[in-house]
């Protein structure tokens, strides 16, 4: 046992050598000054190994979808038959035929040669809301709404945790099966519109927090703040022209405005019209047509599973029988 | 084969066949009586892992390739509609994204119960040799594969990995530069360099199918290590092993039934779990992404990259991580096959397992402040095990005394006094 014992004693040693070395108080620095964000994991009903869609709120997703976000973003890889599929909102054939048949696409080219507009058919694809990227950007202050097809896998949530919480966290994200940081990420950015924080700079040029509801003289609204080294006074960072700030996004500088607020979609089921609802809503949106088959890969995984445990549990019993007389 | 046949066909067309191809002797003598040690770990299934992870990446990449395109404009959106309207094409697409990270997981565990037990010691260097010309091979065909997808981080990682061949230019002027080029087959990262590295991505495991079969036969001359690092005595051969069959395939199958329940799991409940979201974004020429990481199994080499301050030296580095494996068999100068008896070196081995970890670990971190020193010294540590450790622990080590055959130290067990085997049943 003693040579475990030394390479225990090895590995102890060098962990607390990172541990006391200048990362821990790197971050520790990073967090005085960024304003603090937390990404709170949501209760989703897609996550974990029962997960489903909850119809009612994909067909209130998609509203929303139409409404708000439709106005700037496409969803290149969807369909309108892919509203009544199996596993989704589950409109019915007709309803879908009818949400298709409400836009027109073009078509073509007819008998003459020449394209033509017709309304959409269920096997249409959603229309683009731009012919290209530069179209987008000149209609959006510069900036190209991304699509949104696959937003909910396209995102994540970074962690900052130490060092030796890593082993921890990718257990406990596999045990869980912890795969919704893109919905999280998402309902937690439409809900973080927010005032830019105002800071109060003191005689030696520190930068502090003015708290919510105080008002100062010169207060300035920073977006950032970096600590200036030594006697530097703090740099703030402004918010930059056409941008918007938002707690969650990274550098809290984003282009797109505040799409959401109480009661700007009309929710005809008696859901409460509220942001969070909206977020919620639309992030489960979102996630469904990032993974539409997330439903018939949960289900079929279980019966995989159960399968595989039986199979494997049947073979270490023939393991067993054979082996039983072998001295090995 | 380094045992004798004792096939007897027993049919008149298998004694015709036999006279002609012996296909079925050499399968009965490979697969059916070849002499296995009997004291062997569950560690030593991993061979049968690999052959069925390779089988599993073959089988689900020829269904994948009859529905990709492989053209900057299509190939992010073929995936897409395997994904959303081919038959359980997210089933195929996932388990064989999942199963490249399975791949390296079982590949790893492999190599390093070889390490640990000595299996690349003589007469088994060109085993070793072998499997170390497979790694190179499945980290050839993993990062091909990987920019395939043609996301953010596929168009970026080859961005990053073909340009380091522009270090050469350090060495000639130009030279760097030329090759990068000729890679590329063009100008930038573009639809001739999707296309090669789709056409060489299907070629590639079947050069590893290849050389796994030299890997097998090489196997099938010395025969299987084992935990003990003791030589099969010829004397005691009839005890000390078993016939492969039926023995080490129940064996075997079930560990592929355990190691599939893991792929499973993680298949079906955590997809993209091993995966970056950047690669959900399609890859943009004009947008470099924060972080660019590479796929975990990669992590350790791309830290060694990292933490060479010069970029040629940063690529000689990670090269050379996986050179010297090659001469692992000489390196270790120990008389001694098995870390069980090797007091001095055991502590050595377990450190390196760490080394390998925390490279992994620094490789997904950003090359700033304190990773890069840990990063530096890890890498040291890395090429130290193989160059200063090995030849010099090998030497100056007094091995504890060894069972001097393989009967023995099953037996010494049996007289363990606290082995529950020996209670007398009632």
């Amino acid at each position: 046992m003693a040579p475990y014992k030394n390479s225990l004693a090895a590995v102890v040693i060098i962990a607390s050598v990172i541990t006391t070395s200048p990362i821990s108080s790197v971050y520790a620095a990073d967090e005085g000054t960024d304003v603090a964000y937390n990404v709170a994991k949501q209760d989703w009903t897609f996550g974990s190994m029962t997960g489903y869609f909850d119809r009612a709120q994909l067909q209130r997703g998609y509203k929303v979808y139409k409404e708000v976000c439709s106005a700037c973003h496409g969803m290149k890889f969807m369909y309108f038959r892919n509203l009544s599929q199996p596993g989704g909102p589950e409109f019915s054939a007709e309803q879908t035929e009818a949400i298709a048949a409400s836009v027109e696409v073009e078509d073509g080219p007819n008998e003459e040669g020449a394209m033509f507009m017709r309304p959409a058919k269920p096997s249409d694809k959603f229309p683009l809301r731009f012919k290209n990227d530069k179209e987008a950007a000149a209609a959006n202050n510069g900036a190209v709404p991304p699509d949104l097809s696959l937003m909910a896998k396209a995102r994540t949530v970074e962690t900052h945790s130490a060092w030796y919480m890593f082993p921890v966290n990718m257990v406990t994200d596999l045990a869980t099966q912890y795969q919704e940081a893109g919905p999280d990420y998402i309902h937690a950015l439409l809900t973080g519109y927010d005032d830019i924080p105002s800071y109060q700079r003191d005689g030696s040029g520190r930068l502090t927090q003015v708290k919510a509801g105080e008002t100062v003289p010169n207060a300035e609204q920073c977006v950032a703040v970096q600590r200036g080294e030594g006697s530097d006074p703090d740099v703030c960072t402004p918010l930059g022209d056409g941008l918007n700030y938002n707690r969650v996004y990274p550098g809290h500088q984003i282009a797109m405005v505040n799409p959401l607020s109480d009661g700007v979609v009309d929710y005809e089921d008696g859901t409460p019209a509220t942001l969070d609802n909206y977020s919620k809503d639309v992030t489960a949106y979102l996630m469904w047509s990032s993974e539409p088959k997330l439903e018939e890969r949960k289900k079929l995984g279980l019966k995989v599973l159960l399968y595989l445990i039986i199979l494997t549990g049947l073979l270490y019993l023939s393991k067993r029988a054979l082996w039983r007389d072998v001295e090995h | 084969m380094s045992h004798p046949s004792t096939y007897e066909p027993k049919t008149g067309l298998t004694r015709w066949l036999d006279s002609r191809l012996p296909l079925m002797r050499f399968l009965n003598d490979t697969i059916v009586t070849f002499p296995t040690p009997r004291n062997l770990s569950y560690l030593w299934t991993f061979g049968g892992i690999l052959a069925f992870c390779l089988a599993v990446q073959i089988v689900t990449g020829i269904v994948l390739a009859m529905h990709y395109a492989a053209t900057t404009g299509d190939a992010f959106s073929s995936i897409e509609h395997m994904m959303r309207d081919v038959n359980y094409g997210w089933l195929i697409r996932y388990t064989h994204a999942v199963g490249a990270s399975m791949f390296f997981l079982a590949v790893y565990i492999h190599m390093f119960r070889g390490l640990y037990y000595g299996s690349y010691k003589a007469p088994r260097e060109v085993i070793w040799m072998l499997g170390v010309i497979i790694l190179f091979l499945m980290i050839a065909t993993a990062f091909m594969g990987y920019s395939l997808v043609w996301g953010q981080m596929s168009f970026w990682a080859v961005t990053v990995i073909t340009n380091l061949f522009s270090s050469l230019d350090g060495l000639i002027p130009g030279l760097g530069t030329s090759i990068v080029q000729w890679v590329w087959g063009g100008f930038a990262v573009d639809n001739a360099t999707l296309n090669r590295l789709f056409s060489l991505h299907y070629l590639f495991p079947f050069i590893i199918a290849g050389v796994v079969a030299l890997h097998i036969w090489a196997l099938h001359i010395p025969g299987n290590n084992n935990p003990t690092g003791v030589d099969v005595s010829e004397k005691l051969k009839e005890k000390e092993t078993l016939p492969f069959h039926p023995y080490y395939t129940v064996k075997d199958v079930f560990a592929i039934g355990v190691f599939a329940i893991l792929f499973a799991y993680i298949i079906f409940y955590a997809p993209n779990y091993l995966g970056h979201a950047d690669n959900y974004v399609e890859a943009n020429p004009l947008q470099t992404p924060p972080h660019i990481v590479p796929e975990w199994y990669f992590l350790p080499f791309y830290a060694i990259l990292r933490a060479v301050p010069s970029k040629l030296g940063g690529v000689i580095a990670m090269v050379g991580a996986i050179i010297v494996l090659f001469f692992i068999p000489w390196l270790d100068t120990s008389r001694v096959r098995s870390t069980r008896y090797r007091p001095l070196y055991k502590p050595f081995f377990f450190f390196f397992l760490f080394t390998c970890i925390a490279l992994g670990y620094l490789g997904a971190k950003p090359a700033e402040g304190w990773y890069v020193i840990a990063s530096q010294f890890f890498t040291f540590y890395y090429f130290a095990h193989f160059l200063i450790v090995m030849p010099v622990v090998g030497i100056i080590e007094t091995p504890k005394p060894r069972p001097k055959s393989i009967a023995e130290s099953i037996f010494n067990e049996r007289r363990d006094p606290s082995s529950p085997r020996l209670v007398p049943a009632e």
